[in-house]
């Protein structure tokens, strides 16, 4: 009967009204039929058995609504179809036309008693399904029309055999979002057991009619393409789940994160991602470069590049001379030098130069992609724009507290420092900053600057000074161990003073300690920039006076080998066979400048680590012993007195790291195996820093942002890998690779491999083809292309800027609004209300506003959804935004959800159906 | 993931054991608290009560509450169910709304409970003031949900703060 089909209506109503409110429409549906399932599904077997005509969805719906009552879940939109059906299907007993007219009055009634009613419904037949259908569709949110359309689904349903296309369109849109639904249900805040529901319901409903909607020849493959589509999902979701297994560390680092707070673990978690990275780039070089040349490359001590010479054979496995990386090391295939020129290596005809170039070129490539990838990435995730500072109170308020801390002591030192925050902010708002004596801070501000610049220059000259020593070096005997690495160890020392020494002067200063910790970052930075380019000219001296050396040793060589030949023909003149060849160990050879870059990088490297080893170990581990033994005969309190124990380092720490990476990056294309030692190296610092850090350091006094830190990282290490693509690129580009050794030995320049290739094994049309491209003609054009590319994107992007601000400024004037009219007091009368509901720009305050009202009058206000009013005209943000209210009272005004078995399926209106009255008048 | 939630399974097994039995499906807050990753968190007792399902109100959780949890401080979950939970955890009498006497408790537990850290009565005024002269957009005396969401969504680093991991 109508009457009770509305009453049992109005409880799902009532229902729905408590938790419905707040999604979207298109979830409303759902609880709705949720809740008159549980009404149908019970009577569906009943009544189920005396169906005949129906089509296949009805065919196979009565077990499975049978089911779904039994379980107490899932409802498909289908049954919903039946709910209203149900009761009059009763009355009327199996007589079709009855039916008919019955649901045609149902459906009269229920639109004289809502406006918003299409109505329209029931007289029609055939067409009128799927034209109802569409109705239900396009205004879904719209529950009741929804209801009602459907009720006469399914009566058609008996009357028309076939699916109408339109039908079909609307099923399968509907289908899509059922799934869209499923992929979409982690991001709804609610509870597990609801979405469990609701994605089981959405399941079923998918399954259901994913089936149906193939009809006639597509159904098949649609089937398929449907199981596939499973499979495939099924696979990715497998796989998601071994990647996350496989990612490394997890427990450690949470470990770390637990004591420390996510700031630190930022740190190890860069840490992995640089570990990642390199291991890439390493398989890269190693599996294109060094494993063809050992597998195919001519064996050791075939050819003079490859052979120790002879003067120095008799030290080269001497400890000494390995750890300079001399002797043996120096011509092995770490270093560029050991390459050979051949064009192609081995059975497999692998281009060797041609891959030492491209590895080389990718490596780089590889790296800014990964790089910028992850900024965006991240900048993406960030989302918010920290730069307006409007709500530093609140944020402070309630953002401050760390959820990852699970360790007292750390949470003591958060509580402290949230404290003094708050007060700080305080103390900040309440005198805007009196400068007393503006003069003296200023003078000694310049002061210090003056200091570090001086200190910037010294340290640059000091390394300049040594690299030049260094050469004068090279060419004596009898070095000691000093002398030798004395270049290493200035820069690490540099490295390890510096920082320290900034730290000093920039006391004179009196920074506001966050401004302090920024400059203080940004003078490393350009203290270990400084260092590494000044390292770089004087290696670009050095290479320069190595090629004018080079020159004559060609000449000499060659005019060294021609004797040779000329000697052993004038030995034995009968002998008129090729000479035996010379012993490649006393060929007289270039310096060969590319491996001597190399091995500088490499020792570099190498140094590095020790230091950073040394440090920790000396400096935090040594450091936590003595203070942590000796305490108990001391004077003082070592703990909380002078020494105590360390900090973590984290900005030093991601400074060292970046830097290190910057010298892999220019070192690599000279020392394939560099890459190998830096993987090693991350391996282990990993595991020792992990150590270490949770050995003897403390957690900070001073608590660090996490947030922006990830980009900042990235950022750094963009603007290295930038500053180290120069040199190598130059290198590449205009300097002459030497005469007698590595890949492009005998080459004008290094990129000529690629010239080579094109000529050689292309066919001859693209070798054309790439004259054309390369003319100046052609490239000109392709970059001012790209320049009004970025000219263009940047003035979209302004465009945007403006438009969010238009719109910011739109939000504070209807917040403006709001607020007037609120003081004004409410006589503001509901249409006026929705009127501006409907307005687009609007705030998300007022359709908030009249959620609450309607709450207030005790939901029996015209029903104004803030969803369905608001829907079309919003952004999705602003409707959840502004109707996410309700729902956050929902849940605690509400008794919870019923847990163990809910109601019998007869029984109208489901466990959720108590609270407001019903707000149908 | 579906490790994610076998060990979320293993830990909440474990803490079942330490109960009484096997029989009872939910585990009481002292329990949830003694989980590290609980232990110092000031807000231990109202992240309880508010995934707690319980018709008790006391704040013990079953497993499908545990998971909600655990979800809603994954990494995965986005800005807005974190936002969603954080109000509500804020919300320490549960009226919907962060009024006066929420923020108090809320500036309270944040600064810890021993006396030398905590504001004074005039700092706490002042603080109170500032936050809803801020995040309260209608200047009803309360930061509603939308306020704070809209609040909350700016912050930079709320995402990566709100998080807890087993």
């Amino acid at each position: 009967m109508p009457k009770k089909s509305d009453t049992a209506r109005k409880l799902e109503d009532v229902g729905i009204e408590i938790d419905g409110d707040v999604e979207s429409a298109e979830e409303d549906k759902k609880a709705k039929s949720k809740g008159a399932k549980k009404t149908a599904a019970g009577k569906r077997g009943k009544a189920a058995a005396s169906e005949d005509g129906e089509d296949e969805d009805e065919d196979d719906e009565p077990p499975r609504g049978r089911r779904a009552a039994n379980k107490k879940k899932a409802a498909h939109a289908d049954e919903e179809d039946s709910d209203d059906d149900i009761p009059q299907r009763r009355c009327a007993g199996n007589r079709r036309r009855g039916k008919v007219r019955e649901s045609g009055r149902d459906g009269e009634n229920e639109k004289s008693g809502r406006k918003n009613r299409k109505g329209g419904n029931k007289k029609k037949d055939g067409k009128g399904k799927g034209k109802d259908k569409e109705n239900d569709k396009d205004s879904d949110k719209d529950e009741k029309k929804k209801k009602n359309s459907s009720g006469d689904d399914s009566k058609s349903d008996e009357e028309e055999e076939s699916m109408s296309e339109g039908e079909m369109a609307k099923l399968m849109e509907e289908v899509e979002e059922k799934k869209k639904l499923i992929a979409n249900i982690r991001i709804k805040p609610w509870r597990m057991r609801r979405r469990l529901q609701v994605l089981k319901e959405a399941q079923q409903f998918v399954d259901k009619f994913e089936g149906a909607l193939g009809k006639g020849k597509g159904r098949k493959l649609y089937a398929y393409k449907v199981m596939m589509m499973k499979k495939w999902i099924k696979f990715q979701r497998d796989f998601e789940n071994f990647r996350t297994s496989c990612i490394p560390w997890e427990r450690k680092i949470k470990e770390v994160e637990s004591h420390f707070g996510s700031s630190v673990a930022s740190y190890f978690i860069f840490l992995r991602w640089m570990y990642g990275m390199n291991l890439v780039l390493f398989s890269l070089t190693f599996g294109l470069v060094v494993i063809p040349e050992v597998l195919m490359g001519l064996p050791y001590g075939s050819i003079s590049r490859k052979t120790v010479p002879r003067e120095e054979q008799a030290t080269a496995m001497d400890y000494s001379v390995l750890t300079d990386f001399n002797g043996y090391c120096k011509y092995s295939v770490l270093f560029y030098g050991y390459y050979n020129n051949q064009r192609t290596i081995g059975f497999l005809k692998f281009r060797l130069p041609l891959s030492y170039l491209l590895v080389g070129i990718g490596t780089f490539g590889y790296s800014l992609m990964v790089v910028i990838r992850t900024m965006a990435k991240n900048a993406d995730v960030g989302g918010g724009d920290g730069e307006d500072n409007e709500f530093t109170f609140a944020w402070k308020m309630f953002t401050s507290w760390d959820y990852l801390i699970g360790n007292a002591e750390t949470a003591d030192n958060k509580y402290a420092s949230i404290t003094t925050s708050f007060k700080e902010s305080i103390v900040d708002e309440q005198e805007n900053q009196k400068d007393e004596n503006i003069h003296l801070r200023r003078f000694l501000r310049v002061l210090a600057n003056f200091f570090i610049t001086c200190t910037l220059g010294g340290s640059g000259y000091l390394i300049y000074f040594v690299v030049k020593r260094s050469q004068d070096f090279a060419n004596m005997d009898n070095l000691s161990w000093y002398e030798k690495n004395e270049l290493e160890i200035i820069m690490s020392l540099l490295g390890l003073v510096g920082p320290m020494l900034f730290e000093t002067i920039a006391e004179l200063e009196e920074y506001h300690p966050r401004i302090a910790l920024k400059w203080q970052l940004g003078r490393i930075f350009a203290l270990f920039l400084g260092n590494l380019y000044t390292f770089l000219l004087a290696l670009f001296d050095e290479v320069n006076s190595k090629l004018e050396e080079e020159e004559s040793i060609k000449n000499a060589s060659l005019w060294y080998i021609k004797e040779y030949y000329a000697n052993y023909s004038a030995n034995n003149p009968n002998d008129t066979g090729t000479p035996p060849p010379m012993d490649p160990a006393d060929i007289i050879r270039g310096p060969c400048w590319e491996t001597t870059v190399g091995i500088e990088f490499v020792k570099l490297t190498i140094s590095d680590i020790q230091v950073t080893y040394l440090t920790i170990l000396i400096g935090d581990f040594l450091r936590a012993l003595i203070v942590r033994f000796l305490n108990y005969c001391w004077c003082w309190d070592l703990e909380a007195g002078w020494p105590s124990y360390g900090e973590f380092d984290i900005s030093g720490n991601v400074l060292g790291l970046v830097f290190n990476q910057g010298m892999i990056w220019m070192g690599a294309f000279y020392a394939p195996g560099l890459l190998g030692i830096n993987v090693l190296r991350l391996l282990t610092s990993m595991y020792y820093q992990c150590w270490a850090v949770m050995a003897c350091n403390v957690p900070h006094a001073r608590v660090f942002k996490a947030s922006k830190s990830n980009n900042f990282y990235m950022g750094l290490l963009l603007l290295i890998l930038f500053l180290s693509l120069l040199p190598v690129v130059y290198t590449i580009m205009s300097l002459p690779p030497s005469f007698d050794c590595g890949p492009f030995s005998g080459k004008q320049r290094m990129f000529d491999v690629i010239m080579e290739t094109i000529d050689l094994d292309l066919p001859a049309f693209m070798g054309t083809l790439f004259s054309y491209v390369a003319n100046p003609g052609l490239i000109i054009p392709a970059v001012l292309l790209m320049v009004l590319a970025i000219y263009y994107l940047n003035s979209v992007s302004e465009a945007y800027k403006n438009a969010n601000m238009e719109l910011k400024k739109k939000m504070q004037m209807a917040r403006d609004e709001e607020k007037n009219r609120r003081n004004n007091k409410d006589s503001t009368n509901q249409v006026m209300k929705d009127l501006e509901d409907l307005l687009p720009n609007r705030s998300p305050a007022p359709p908030e506003n009249s959620a609450e009202k309607k709450h207030d009058q005790g939901g029996k206000s015209p029903k104004v959804k803030p969803g369905s009013a608001g829907g079309g005209v919003h952004l999705q943000k602003d409707v959840s935004l502004a109707s996410a209210n309700p729902s956050a009272r929902g849940p605690v005004t509400r008794a919870p959800g019923p847990r163990g078995p809910g109601p019998l399926p007869g029984q109208p209106g489901p466990g959720r159906g108590q609270g407001p009255p019903p707000r149908r008048q | 993931t579906k490790q994610e939630i076998l060990m979320a399974h293993k830990i909440f097994s474990e803490l079942q054991d330490r109960e009484n039995g096997p029989y009872s499906s939910r585990v009481s807050m002292e329990k949830i608290h003694t989980l590290p990753e609980l232990k110092s968190n000031p807000f231990r007792k109202r992240i309880c009560h508010v995934f707690s399902t319980s018709d008790m109100k006391d704040g013990s959780l079953s497993f499908e509450d545990f998971l909600d949890l655990l979800s809603a401080f994954s990494d995965s979950a986005t800005l807005e169910i974190k936002s969603h939970y954080a109000f509500r955890i804020f919300d320490f009498d549960d009226d919907g709304t962060l009024d006066a006497r929420d923020l108090e408790k809320l500036v309270n537990s944040l600064t810890g409970e021993t006396d030398d850290t905590r504001l004074t009565g005039e700092e706490m005024r002042q603080l109170i003031s500032n936050i809803l002269e801020e995040s309260d957009i209608d200047k009803d005396g309360t930061v509603n949900l939308s306020e704070f969401q809209h609040v909350i969504s700016r912050s930079p680093d709320f995402v990566s703060s709100f998080k807890i991991v087993l």
